[in-house]
């Protein structure tokens, strides 16, 4: 199943290595990584979406607490929590698409950021699920070019049952 | 006032209690060196780097403190790398300091520099680049912190050449905080309560203690717990002189070759109370047969050991010692009116008999040496007063069936790494810790021969280091193994060019002593063993001797092959 971990680390030389040696040593996936520094200072946030049976998830999450440099690890699939990606693409937009690929613009409320005679660059965010769906559609004209930041999350205020 | 980078570092030692270190000289770490006669340390000077760590690693197993290694950039690091991982598989505090090309020259490819925080990393505990004189104080004392704290390992720091020449106001921090790193130690009092409830239901109760007990100096709460209770004790191999080899209720080590007793006892059990492992695979043997009937306790610090290879009822993420404590004072409530020991008398009387049937026992016939009667002889001589280092494969393994430990840290010996060479440089270390000690290394004609430079380091410091060679002129596990599951197809493992271990004792300084008629053993061996000096006694064994039993590797622990 697939897993979100809000991983806390230092944010000194090398945490990174320490994090992605961590994954390569052991056989563990990663899908996607994310880093990028905090409020705090000298504290970065690493989010890494990861695969794994329940026992392997688990194995990750004590090993990545294990590092000397890991604050805190959080499991965002245990609680109730906001995930988008963003997401670069460069489609083919020939005049007689281009209206098409607009209206799908339109539909997931992406921006159009880049355009050229043939070509349109949308910037759209959102969860997984959309990020996929719009990629789906958009194939069929031709992507070009992508480039996904990864799953960023954050907890919800209201943790409410379902 | 005002100290240079170099100087800190002695003064930081010595703050943190180091009168030792082992290490080699170079270019990188030259004013360092140019500090030691000023300070009260005793630095060893090895032949090679890896002796080094061994010789660090191996003091620290014997006393419990943080073992010292420094040696300088380049291969000078590298060279401690199999030292350094030989520690981390089993747990031993160490902190090696590395020499490092200036600051300023770090990632030109310069002469000598390699990049060994990357290349250790997975490897240490924890590791540290310097890059800055102000900064030496405060991680020298993380560094002695995170190898000893928790579960210890060894932590690497890289000192570049510049910040050892340059100065800065030294302030040894008092206390430390780190926000990331906080060990566990206290355990869980429902868990333990959960763990005793599971104790007193159980009819076929077995303790299985690892290295756990013995860096957490637990072993006399073990020893309380196995007593009190009668129940059976089996260790794995780092858990030799957790609990005490000559008590009744010592079953011998399990695993791939253990005693029968022990993984029958394994099999058959429905109680496991493991303390201090993490179910190497040397260990379980096929982990869907592993202890098929029992329900498992699992004390260990770390809380990657649980569950990372079996499941388990009832975790304790504690101290060994803490946990046992706990356990006790709950046991203790509980046996006050019922005496548990009781009701695991059939269970007693029927590992008594697996191991009536099956017991170890030194094989007989042949013209030549028996290599267990070797290790046998050892410990009748000694009475088990020695501290025994091994090399790596068929002579570690019958040093752990034929020498029966009664105390904690007198068997060292390298277990999550299998370092061959690593027996006789530790054993310097051992001795360098307990001068009055008798220090055995028992090895083998292949093992002795990866660091067999050390010779130089033991004869000068006058270390009455005993090596005893189990000479078969092979690799004798490797052999065993090809012999049993690769047709005997012995490539590479013949030693036929082995050199005259007496003449190489001797061309060092050494005594030297061969033996090859087995009524010549008992009395070279007690001379040997008398002796002031370095000695090797090279033993002619039988060469196609195996280690039995035997656990297939894969195979369940009751498919042992017996003969």
């Amino acid at each position: 199943m697939r897993h979100t971990l809000s991983v806390l680390v230092e944010n000194e030389p090398g945490v990174l290595s320490r994090v992605a040696g961590l994954f390569s040593g052991r056989g563990f996936n990663i899908e996607s990584l994310n880093v990028a520094p905090t409020l705090e200072q000298g504290v970065s946030l690493m989010t890494i979406v990861t695969d794994g049976e329940d026992q392997i998830i688990e194995q990750i999450i004590k090993q990545l607490r294990k590092l000397v440099s890991v604050i805190k690890v959080v499991d965002m699939n245990e609680i109730k929590c906001v995930d988008r990606e963003m997401v670069l693409i460069k489609v083919n937009a020939m005049d007689q698409y281009r209206a098409e690929v607009l209206r799908i613009v339109d539909i997931f409320r992406c921006k159009v950021v880049d355009v050229s005679p043939s070509e349109l660059t949308l910037e759209a965010t959102g969860d997984r699920g959309k990020v996929s769906a719009l990629i789906q559609l958009l194939t069929r004209f031709g992507i070009k070019e992508i480039a996904r930041t990864g799953s960023v999350t954050m907890r919800r205020s209201m943790q409410t049952d379902e | 006032m005002k100290l240079k980078g170099s100087q800190i570092l002695m003064e930081s030692m010595i703050k943190e209690g180091v009168d030792t270190i082992f290490g080699f000289p170079g270019g990188a770490v030259l004013d360092i060196y140019h500090q030691i006669p000023n300070y009260p340390l005793r630095h060893i000077l090895v032949r090679h780097e890896q002796g080094a760590v061994h010789a660090a690693d191996g003091y620290a197993r014997a006393t419990g403190r943080v073992g010292v290694a420094l040696v300088t950039s380049g291969p000078g690091a590298t060279n401690t790398v199999t030292g350094i991982a030989t520690a981390y598989l089993d747990s031993v505090p160490l902190v090696v300091f590395t020499g490092q090309v200036p600051t300023k020259l770090i990632g030109n490819d310069a002469f000598q520099e390699v990049d060994i925080v990357g290349i250790t990393r997975p490897c240490t505990k924890h590791n540290y680049l310097v890059k800055n004189v102000k900064d030496l104080a405060k991680t020298i004392k993380e560094a002695f912190y995170l190898a000893r704290s928790g579960r210890p390992g060894p932590v690497l720091v890289d000192l570049p050449k510049d910040v050892m020449a340059d100065t800065c106001q030294f302030d040894y921090p008092e206390r430390i905080a780190m926000r990331s790193y906080n060990p566990h130690y206290e355990p869980n009092l429902r868990q333990v309560r959960k763990a005793v409830s599971l104790i007193k239901k159980a009819r076929r109760p077995l303790i299985f203690a690892g290295g756990g007990v013995i860096s957490a100096n637990a072993h006399e709460e073990l020893t309380w717990l196995a007593r009190a209770l009668q129940i059976p004790v089996t260790t794995s191999m780092m858990g030799l002189g957790a609990f005490p080899g000559n008590d009744p209720l010592w079953l011998g080590m399990l695993g791939m070759h253990g005693t029968y007793v022990a993984n029958m006892g394994i099999n058959n059990s429905d109680l496991l109370i493991s303390v201090g492992v993490r179910f190497d695979d040397r260990v379980t043997g096929k982990l869907e047969s592993f202890a098929p009937e029992a329900k498992l306790i699992h004390i260990d610090i770390d809380p990657t050991s649980i569950r990372k290879n079996v499941s388990v009822d009832v975790p304790i993420v504690a101290d060994c010692r803490l946990a046992l404590q706990a356990l006790q004072t709950e046991l203790e409530k509980l046996l006050e009116g019922e005496d548990l020991s009781q009701r695991y008398i059939s269970w007693r009387d029927k590992l008594g008999a697996w191991n009536e049937n099956q017991p170890l026992c030194c094989p007989e016939g042949g013209d030549k040496i028996k290599p267990q009667l070797v290790v046998q002889k050892i410990y009748e001589i000694t009475q088990g007063e020695a501290i025994i280092t091994t090399e790596v494969g068929q002579n570690q393994m019958w040093a752990t069936q034929f020498f029966r430990y009664h105390r904690p840290r007198t068997w060292i010996s390298s277990g999550g790494l299998g370092t061959m060479g690593y027996g006789f440089p530790a054993a310097i270390g051992v001795q360098i810790a307990f001068p009055d000690s008798l220090v055995i290394d028992i090895a083998g004609d292949g093992s002795i021969q990866m660091n067999s430079q050390e010779l130089a380091t033991a004869v000068s410091y006058e270390l009455p280091i005993k090596i005893i060679i189990l000479n078969n002129r092979y690799l004798g596990m490797v052999r065993q193994w090809q012999e049993l599951f690769y047709d005997r197809n012995y490539c590479s493992t013949c030693m036929h060019h082995n050199p005259d271990f007496v003449r190489l004792a001797q061309a060092y300084g050494a005594e030297g002593f061969r033996v090859e008629d087995v009524k010549e053993l008992e009395p070279v061996l007690r001379q040997a063993l008398a002796s002031k000096k370095t000695t090797i006694v090279d033993v002619v064994v039988e060469e196609e001797e195996n280690v039995y039993p035997m656990v297939p590797a894969g195979a369940g622990l009751g498919e042992m092959l017996l003969v």
